[in-house]
């Protein structure tokens, strides 16, 4: 049984923790609506964006000279995967049901005897895939500096793996990150940026647009962009996901700790019953034996 | 009056402008164009420039960079990689922009050795984000 100070100790170390969580939760709530703010912004440019893109290489990406992030390398050998993390732990099972997922996707992979290579996004999914594939790393991205995600974070990333794919080190890209979809949920989500790949435009009303320059011209500048605009709204994903997954963690925390309060007061106060029970009865014999 | 028609200007960051326009002028990479109601529609690509809005409320100008130009009849939306409102423009971001292209060009230079085209097309994208600057009154730095 634990002495009194024990308890008491014990009772202030939770009542800190359930501060910091507390404190924690509170500044993810406020960074998480900044996220979405951040999110819901970026979605006007990727709408308008991908329809443009989507109805383009629909016309023009049949065609022999369509451009090899459309129509991809032929081939699909090599697969590269940018996992994108957080640079911070604390957020539930928001990193690790990424990882997870990249995973099951490279043991799938290399099940079809394909060839993978790995480019990670924030620290937490290094390490955690570091262990067992650390021979398929190719690159890492580091966004532990980065106070708020810009256009040209994604933009970088983008360049990286455009001059990787025109090295002809990788035939198919896949990006994997959370999507958001609210605190308590977000899903791992893999979504295959080169060769490019779009849904169908909407059936019904096409527009005939006269193109300047040409259509394959406009394709050439657009798909590499494209590329950008897919890693910036995943980036923006991620984000939000990260902090929904973090400030219900730590609403999970706090309540925890006033539990765990709740129950050792409970206890100290037994205790400190049974010490004056056990000192009365001492006085009470010692006065009988007189 | 002339008609009037919805005009956004989006960049992947933000939405810098929807407004009921009359005339919008767009660095167009063939040639500046001047869209007004019931263009025929068009798409293009944006070379560096400075594009304006005419609506009720009187002209607005941003400086935009990379993306590119839809112009359907009833309404124009422009995707800009880079856009900002010329008022917000300060020598820094400026410089910023035109670092951006010289290292373009630069690569172009070395990547293209013998092909006159690519370098030349680098080139000239650096010498229209410069000729925008002296436009505003800003200064080329080397």
């Amino acid at each position: 049984m634990p002495s009194l100070k024990d308890l008491k100790n014990r009772i202030t170390s939770v009542k800190s923790t359930r501060k910091i969580t507390k404190a924690m939760q509170m500044v993810a709530a406020a960074k998480l609506r900044r996220a979405q703010e951040a999110a819901e912004a970026s979605r006007p440019y990727a709408e308008r964006f991908n329809a443009v893109i989507s109805s383009l290489a629909a016309s023009a990406g049949a065609s022999d000279t369509a451009p090899l992030l459309l129509k991809g390398t032929g081939s699909d050998q090599t697969h590269m995967l940018v996992v994108m993390t957080a640079e911070r732990g604390l957020c539930g099972g928001f990193n690790s049901s990424i990882v997870k997922l990249a995973r099951q996707r490279i043991q799938a992979l290399k099940a079809e005897g394909k060839t993978v290579k790995i480019l990670t996004v924030g620290k937490k999914g290094r390490e955690q895939l570091r262990r067992d594939y650390a021979d398929l790393f190719v690159g890492h991205v580091d966004l532990s500096e980065v106070k708020k995600i810009g256009y040209a974070d994604a933009q970088s990333i983008a360049k990286d793996l455009l001059k990787r794919f025109e090295a002809g080190e990788f035939d198919v890209a896949t990006i994997l990150f959370s999507e958001f979809q609210s605190v308590i949920s977000q899903i791992p989500t893999a979504q295959q940026v080169i060769p490019a790949k779009f849904d169908a435009p909407e059936d019904g009303v096409t527009t005939d647009y006269d193109y300047e320059p040409g259509e394959e011209e406009i394709l050439d500048d657009l798909l590499p962009k494209s590329v950008a605009t897919q890693i910036f709204s995943a980036l923006l994903e991620n984000g939000a996901s990260e902090q929904g997954a973090r400030m219900s963690a730590m609403d999970n925390a706090t309540r925890n700790a006033g539990d765990m309060i709740d129950r050792l007061t409970i206890e100290f106060n037994r205790s400190r019953q049974a010490v004056i029970t056990n000192e009365l009865i001492e006085i009470i014999s010692g006065a009988e034996a007189l | 009056m002339a008609e009037s028609f919805q005009f956004d200007l989006v960049s992947p960051e933000r939405k810098l402008a929807s407004v009921q326009a009359t005339e919008v002028q767009i660095p167009g990479a063939d040639g500046a164009m001047t869209a007004m109601a019931g263009h025929a529609a068009t798409i293009t690509t944006l070379r560096p420039g400075i594009l304006r809005v005419v609506h009720t409320g009187g002209t607005d100008e941003y400086i935009v960079s990379g993306g590119f130009a839809e112009i359907g009849g009833e309404n124009v939306s422009v995707l800009a990689e880079r856009a900002l409102p010329t008022d917000e423009v300060t020598q820094d971001a400026f410089d910023a922009m035109v670092a951006e292209y010289r290292a373009a060009h630069e690569k172009a230079l070395e990547n293209f050795k013998n092909e006159p085209g690519p370098v030349d097309d680098a080139a000239r994208l650096l010498a229209d984000m410069v000729a925008v600057g002296t436009h505003m009154g800003l200064s080329y730095r080397e």
